[in-house]
């Protein structure tokens, strides 16, 4: 099994389009993984049929029992979050700034606190209208632990490709360089760079690209809007070479990109673009630079 | 006024909104914009001026001392994030997973893990005229961008008095960063664009933000792209659509090459007047 995973640094490059579009050209040999559970989009474009639903639940919140608080003031001192309002001598637990590390609950004298499990999203196995198997998620508003419910999808993802026998998962990757991004990084056989010629394209593609260094992993680029910034464009071709990167494919700027969205299709689902082509011939690379 | 810019989707044009906003609004008054999109802030790439400040950023995490340790354990026990963990005779520390909560530390027997600084990543304060610019950045291999968050907003806390504009370019999604930027402003633009991603993920943005409980208004960027599915999600939920950026090439152009847009394109100007008459009504009720 191998784990292609699609990632950006800066959001809205074409990230999920172009995974999408990749799911489309697949032979019925992947599952789908969308780990951007912050802002998952994916179905949108692939009409998931519900197979599982489960909830997710991973971090803790503490409540205070006001029957048996003794205002005794300790929860107060030791929380460094701000989590605990004390008015009148009342305690209660702010639970938008409650870390859940339950440090107020060991040192509550008379066992006043509990620790509670917060739902903090669900996960789901669907079938696709493209008859391919995914795995996504919906992470709770405010909730934290984001990284984990992607490690969730990846590891339920796992399960299905052995499940079903298939060879690849492909992987919409999150935003960003912090603790979902690796999260999605972590146990990947390849990485699809998505980005653009503008400044803040270039900037994020080589913060997070020091990460996937970092983690030794194989990767490729596809430079999408390619025809935008016609210096910026040649600034991203020379790092790519600098690093040893493989330029996968270039897309032009294209209004194929809204159109497809709106209408619920991915971009290789529209003939009268040379899009299509430029697609399947990046797919077929990037299997070919998988195996 | 502490003005939160933020979006559920990456891409919309956050950086865009904030940089030309804080720019156009410099014009006029003081304004400091604060780059909160720590894991890839990309303001500065939009924004030049005078360093005046630097300072390395830490968070605190527990630093094991083997000559007094008892091995009794009790710290592995105490700590729900597995930051700290008994492996035979050592006593091994995860930073990135240590949320700085202090229990391994201060109930420890023996004392032996004092918390020590760790370093998150970096902040920059820049000036040029009357636009203050301070920027956070997260070092690569660093996890948790909530700390640094934190601390950034309690500098400009410190550092502007109440009356400056104070615009926060946030970071993107529905979880921890950007609820940490969300409960410190006063007012949340949401920008979102008219496709069908665009409105998926306002629906996001829009649900974090009542769950704090903050006024908000929508700025919708390449506007004329896509459907009109947002605009009408707009009237049915009655939200208040402050300004509409037009969608144009020459637009994605000069962004790419890291220029403002207000003093280029006058529809660009006057989207921004509306957003100010907008915060000035806001600022006097």
């Amino acid at each position: 099994m191998k784990e292609i995973v699609v990632i950006s640094g800066k959001g809205g490059t074409g990230k999920t389009s172009i995974t999408a579009s990749f799911a489309y050209l697949s032979e019925k040999n992947i599952v789908i993984a969308d780990c951007d559970v912050d802002a998952a989009d994916m179905h949108l474009l692939m009409k998931p049929d519900l197979v599982r639903k489960e909830d997710f639940y991973s971090s803790l919140e503490a409540v205070i029992d006001q029957n048996t608080c003794i205002g005794c003031n300790k929860c107060f001192e030791v929380c460094r979050f701000d989590a605990i309002s004390r008015e009148n001598n009342k305690y209660d637990v702010i639970y938008l700034n409650c870390e859940g590390c339950a440090y107020c609950e060991k040192v509550c004298p008379v066992d006043a606190i509990t620790m509670k499990r917060r739902l903090d999203g669900e996960w789901y196995i669907s079938n696709t209208r493209l008859s391919k198997p995914m795995v996504h998620a919906k992470l709770g508003i405010g909730t934290e632990n984001s990284g984990k419910l992607v490690a969730t999808v990846k590891n339920i993802a796992k399960q299905v490709v052995e499940l079903y026998n298939k060879d690849y998962i492909l992987v919409d990757g999150s935003p960003g360089v912090g603790c979902p991004v690796i999260s999605s990084l972590s146990g990947a056989s390849f990485v699809v760079l998505v980005t653009e010629p503008t400044v803040s394209g270039l900037h994020d593609l080589q913060r997070v690209y020091s990460l996937i260094k970092k983690f030794g992993i194989k990767s490729g680029l596809i430079i999408n809007k390619y025809d935008l910034n016609i210096n910026k464009y040649l600034e991203i071709v020379n790092f790519a070479q600098k690093e040893g990167i493989v330029e996968i494919a270039e897309l032009p700027y294209d209004e194929t990109f809204v159109k497809a969205q709106t209408l619920g299709l991915t971009m290789a689902e529209f003939e009268d673009s040379n899009i299509k082509q430029i697609l399947s011939d990046a797919w077929n690379k990037i299997i070919k630079l998988v195996n | 006024m502490k003005i939160a810019i933020a979006s559920g989707k990456g891409g919309t044009g956050k950086t865009t909104l904030s940089t030309n906003l804080a720019l156009y609004l410099s014009q006029k008054q003081k304004t400091v914009l604060v780059d909160l999109d720590v894991e890839e802030p990309n303001s500065g790439l939009f924004i030049s001026g005078d360093l005046i400040e630097e300072q390395v950023k830490y968070n605190m995490v527990p630093k094991w001392e083997p000559e007094s340790c008892i091995l009794c354990g009790e710290c592995q026990d105490n700590c729900v994030f597995n930051a700290v963990v008994k492996i035979g005779s050592q006593i091994m520390v995860y930073p990135q997973l240590c949320h700085s909560c202090y229990a391994c530390s201060e109930l420890c027997p023996q004392n032996s893990l004092p918390m020590v600084p760790n370093r998150m990543g970096i902040l920059k304060y820049f000036v040029k005229n009357n636009l203050h610019f301070v920027e956070s950045k997260l070092d690569i291999g660093q996890e948790m961008a909530v700390p640094i968050i934190a601390q950034t907003i309690k500098y400009i806390e410190q550092k502007f008095e109440e009356n400056t504009y104070k615009i926060f370019d946030s970071p993107p999604g529905t979880s921890c960063p950007v609820i940490e930027v969300g409960k410190n402003s006063d007012f949340v633009i949401l920008v979102t664009e008219p496709t069908p991603f665009g409105l998926n993920d306002l629906k996001l943005a829009v649900e974090t933000i009542r769950e704090l409980d903050k006024p908000f208004g929508v700025v919708i960027n390449r506007y004329g792209v896509g459907n009109d599915d947002v605009l009408n999600y707009c009237s049915e939920q009655d939200l208040e659509i402050i300004a509409k950026i037009p969608n144009k090439r020459e637009i994605a152009e000069i962004y790419s090459r890291g220029e403002s847009l207000f003093d280029r394109i006058s529809e660009v100007k006057t989207e921004l007047e509306k957003i100010e008459n907008y915060l000035i009504k806001l600022n006097q009720q």
